[in-house]
């Protein structure tokens, strides 16, 4: 039973974390893709970007979440967010807008995505410097240890502060993408368009307002993420080629163009992440009695290393494209 | 005043012109019907109408205002509609929701509207939470038509409304056709069934190499044996 | 089909001031570099625009050629620096010496054997064995061996790294080692671009960018192959090195190389790009759908020019690799090998060989002169910064390097608004 507790920590806590934010990061990205039909390779580094204000608010004012109980960096999420959909609003307006009206190729754009996210790696790590910083400027991370009520169970299962928090925004954020693209009038402009540009113009949607909207729900699910991010573990400004491999991947998963897909697609992203790192071989102690020698013998029973982990996302993404390029839900855009 | 008046319309992709002086108006209770062979710019007109076409010479009017080379969206403000031949639905939005985005710019319609399209196509109502790419060929171009009636034009634009539909559907939508027209919506389409669409012309226009070839009333066309001979097949 | 530029179409032959005003420019540079710096430098400068000329070549052939962006050419130059290491370092005798090739071999043998295994058992449905089923047995099978395999496999190169380092070299010609490494950048490459090719041109960059940190990876954990990042040099050179024959005159020997494969590059990159498979090439890259009605192998087309480029960025890597005499797989950066190189093509001018010349050794010059002018801004902006209260930083060679970061990617988003064609533009030729 301790095994299983190691499992549930390692693999079933963990993995559940790293698929939110790739879910959250993939929305984003399934989003831009579907209203401008090119792949953000800046998304990462907006990630980052979101976090970093984090930090610096945070830095700013330490106490701001003394009076509702929560870590600081919490309630200035709102605030960071904002400026994240802000920087990525004004990011499109300068770089891709002018690319947009001279009707360039998609895979321009995805050029200049990538000429965005150098600058923005170097202004982030001009001011934050590359080594890691915690968010919890001011606060204590709590721990929370659930003892399992089964007898010879020793190994608690361990669930830290800030990955609570994630679950939750997680859902709140997903419940309310889907409210907003099935309920509200902006919403359901935006699928239109992303189902028939030509025909949402004619129907006298304004695509810039969409195109605005899409960069400013990317923007601040951006910053969710990173900021979840950087709250699980710390604050590291050099991540984003790392984050942008798996997000890509679970967004092809999920079928490009495809919220809902994104979501699942980031949780399979993530606990194959997990999984393929997991040691298996802790699973195998109890029956060790009555497996072959070879199979026990091992300590290490890990599909990859971590240091391979990039890997994973890797060879998902290349399977899916051979296999089903269209993803698992059916994507629009081939 | 007629409700549209396009006076020596020239216009094309890219420099070479492909309209050579159209000249077409219709009156604000009327069907206008655009036949003529392929490549005679009739969806060209059409699209030069609605904004989508660069209009190098010439004008086009909306009741007495000059509207070329405005936005799409603009147009629809100001009263038009525009179903295009291809692509006219939003195939992963249900019916109901594609119906909404005829009425984007006017919000405050959509119940009205809604009752009202489903009163002019009833099958539309039934199927009103299915996406509209499940639907049949016919019903596809009943959204179509509805998504751009929501945004209560007082002129719609129909590219082709029967390419592809079996003649059962055909003659369905030339009937419903008929049906916005008489509760007051002015009507211009291109067609390639030409005599049955003259039938219920009030205004036909006979286009070859962007030009007018001839123009009279959709009756007076069908009676023409020159105009029998050359574009009617005989 | 073709596209008409107005700029192009029917120009007469005109006197090419544009070129021989840029390449004066780039000429009166590298003469100010050698005034200031010295020989010995500037000669090392030159053998580095070199080999970036090389990995540009063959970005431009698939960028500007055909269209493909490739976002992972660092991975393909760390395969052909490792390849320049492994087939040129001296053989390692505490290695061959001992039993442990002979596990090593074995190991292989184990892996082959496996995916024999498991291809059969994917074959499974040919004697009658219901699909599910086939597939449930393979993807067991598979797993099992995987780690059997890899179990093993972590036990030799374990006893590698313990008893013998690692497994040293081959202790062959460099000029092995070179194609070599552009055969593997190729092997790799077909595997993407098999992959890739025929799916939306955005997947392309998302899987070589992919690709290349995986690359790097390996590279760097793989100690008992590279020493990981304990480095692994000198690595020998081609040509006599600075021991025997001095700095100046031994980069120069070096140069000569390297200008001497361009020079072969580039006379059969222009030969291709004039012959009908160069416009094929071209007509695809214009109007896919029309070059596919009439009837043209699309993709084999593509495969064969993204497999070009990649070889020659391996080889182009591989002499990097060798002229620094020293194998790092930490220094592979995106920065300095994928992005430096897109910056050299879309600046020189995509599809003109030309001009992704003149980028090259235009911009390596500014890159390797703008190390100090960014150290200079940096103190420019310290000294603001403080006045405004902010901490000092501390490591001022880092962030003079995002500061480089910063202006590559500016670079990049401003060529594609204000210069899509590039400083020398892609002369498009119309036949009728």
């Amino acid at each position: 039973m301790n095994e299983l507790v190691f499992f549930i920590n390692n693999v079933v806590i963990a993995g559940s974390v790293t698929g939110s934010i790739y879910a959250i990061g993939a929305v984003g990205v399934t989003l831009i893709f579907s209203i401008m039909r090119f792949a953000h390779f800046a998304h990462g580094d907006m990630m980052t970007f979101g976090a970093f204000m984090v930090l610096l608010l945070t830095t700013a004012f330490p106490g701001a979440g003394d009076a509702f109980g929560v870590p600081s960096a919490l309630v200035l999420l709102p605030l960071a967010m904002a400026l994240t959909a802000l920087l990525a609003v004004g990011i499109d307006k300068a770089f891709y807008k002018p690319l947009r009206a001279h009707g360039v190729k998609p895979i321009v754009l995805v050029i200049g995505s990538l000429g965005v996210t150098l600058m923005l790696q170097g202004l982030i790590r001009l001011f934050a410097g590359t080594s890691g910083q915690s968010l919890y400027v001011d606060d204590r991370k709590e721990i929370f240890r659930l003892a399992l009520p089964f007898e010879g169970v020793r190994a608690p299962v361990v669930v830290t502060e800030p990955q609570l928090y994630l679950f939750v925004i997680t859902l709140v954020a997903v419940i309310g993408l889907h409210l907003f693209l099935s309920r509200s009038r902006l919403g359901k402009a935006m699928r239109a368009m992303s189902d028939n540009p030509d025909l949402a113009q004619a129907s006298g949607i304004n695509t810039n307002t969409i195109v605005a909207v899409t960069w400013v729900i990317a923007g601040g699910l951006a910053a969710i993420a990173g900021t979840l991010l950087s709250l699980d573990v710390t604050f590291k400004p050099d991540l984003s080629f790392f984050l942008l491999l798996p997000i890509f991947a679970a967004t092809i998963v999920g079928g490009v163009g495809h919220p809902y897909g994104a979501v699942a697609g980031g949780f399979v992203v993530g606990f194959a992440e997990t999984l393929a790192v997991f040691n298996w071989s802790v699973l195998l102690r109890p029956f060790r009695d009555s497996l072959p020698e070879w199979l026990t013998q091992s300590g290490n029973l890990a599909f990859v290393g971590t240091e391979y982990k990039i890997v994973v996302p890797f060879f998902i993404l290349v399977a899916i494209l051979v296999w089903r390029p269209t993803g698992i839900f059916k994507g629009k855009v081939i | 005043m007629p409700l549209l008046d396009a006076r020596d319309v020239h216009g094309g992709y890219g420099g070479m012109n492909i309209l050579n002086g159209v000249n077409m108006a219709i009156e604000a209770d009327e069907i206008g019907v655009i036949v003529g062979p392929n490549g005679a710019g009739k969806s060209t007109m059409l699209k030069a109408i609605f904004g989508l076409l660069h209009v190098n010479q010439g004008e086009i009017l909306l009741r007495g205002e000059p509207i070329h080379n405005l936005p799409p969206n603009r147009l629809v403000q100001k009263g038009m509609g525009f179903v295009p031949q291809e692509k006219n639905v939003f195939p992963s939005l249900t019916v109901k929701e594609n119906l909404e985005m005829g009425a984007f710019l006017k919000p405050d319609n959509v119940k009205r509207m809604l009752k009202q399209v489903y009163d002019f196509f009833p099958p539309l109502h039934d199927k009103r939470h299915q996406p509209a790419g499940e639907l049949s060929g016919g019903q596809r171009q009943m959204v179509a038509m509805g998504r751009a009636l929501m945004a209560e034009p007082s002129l719609l634009l129909l590219d082709e409304p029967t390419a592809g539909l079996s003649p059962l559907y055909m003659n369905e939508i030339f009937e419903q056709v008929k049906l916005v027209n008489s509760a007051g919506v002015g009507i211009l389409m291109v067609e390639q069934n030409a005599k049955q669409a003259l039938a219920i012309a009030d205004r036909g226009f006979v286009l070859a190499a962007g030009q007018n070839r001839f123009t009279d009333t959709g009756a007076a066309l069908l009676a023409d044996p020159e105009v029998a001979k050359s574009f009617l097949g005989g | 089909m073709d596209t008409k530029r107005a700029d192009t179409v029917a120009a007469p032959r005109r006197f090419p001031l544009r070129e021989v005003v840029l390449f004066a420019a780039v000429l009166t540079a590298v003469l100010g570099v050698y005034l200031v710096m010295g020989a010995a430098y500037s000669t090392r400068m030159l053998v580095e625009a070199s080999c970036y000329a090389i990995l540009a070549l063959g970005l431009t052939i698939q960028w500007g050629y055909a269209g493909q962006f490739n976002a992972g050419v660092m991975g393909f130059v760390a395969l052909g620096g490792f390849c320049a290491m492994f087939f040129s370092m001296p053989i390692n005798e505490a290695f061959w010496g001992s039993e442990l090739p002979g596990e090593l071999g074995q190991v292989l043998l184990y892996a082959i054997v496996a995916i024999l295994v498991v291809f059969g058992a994917t074959r499974l449905d040919r004697i009658g064995v219901p699909k599910l089923l086939r597939t449930l047995i393979a993807i067991i099978l598979g797993v099992v061996l995987y780690l059997m395999v890899v179990n093993a496999f972590r036990g030799v190169t374990d006893q590698i790294e313990a008893r013998a380092g690692f497994i040293g070299g081959l202790g062959l010609p460099v000029g092995v080692g070179w194609i070599v490494g552009g055969a593997l950048a190729g092997g790799v490459g077909y595997f993407i671009g098999k992959v890739c090719l025929g799916l939306r041109s955005d997947y392309l960059a998302i899987a070589t960018l992919g690709i290349a940190e995986i690359i790097k990876a390996f590279l760097k954990n793989a100690d008992w192959l590279t020493r990981g990042t304990a480095t692994v040099s000198p690595l020998p050179w081609p040509v006599p090195g600075p021991a025997e024959i001095g700095f100046t005159l031994a980069r120069a020997l070096y140069l000569s190389v390297t200008a001497a494969m361009i020079a072969v590059i580039f006379f059969l990159l222009s030969r291709a790009y004039h012959a009908p498979w160069g416009r094929m090439i071209r007509a695809i890259r214009d109007n896919e759908i029309s070059a596919a009605a009439m009837g043209k192998d699309i993709n084999k087309r593509r495969l064969e020019i993204f497999v070009l480029g990649c070889v020659l960025m391996g080889l182009g890597g591989a002499a990097l690799a060798s002229f620094n005499s020293m194998f790092d797989p930490q220094g592979y950066l995106p920065l300095n090998h994928t992005f430096l190189v897109l910056v050299m093509v879309i600046l020189g001018g995509p599809g003109n060989n030309l001009g992704t010349l003149f980028g090259a050794v235009a911009v390596y010059i500014i890159w390797i002169m703008s190390a100090p002018l960014a150290l200079f801004l940096m103190d420019m902006a310290m000294s603001l910064g403080q006045g405004l209260g902010w901490e000092t930083p501390t490591n001022m060679d880092s962030r003079a390097l995002q500061a480089r970061v910063f202006v590559i990617g500016l670079l990049i988003t401003l060529v594609l608004r204000y210069a899509p064609k590039g400083l020398l533009p892609e002369k498009v030729k119309h036949h009728g």
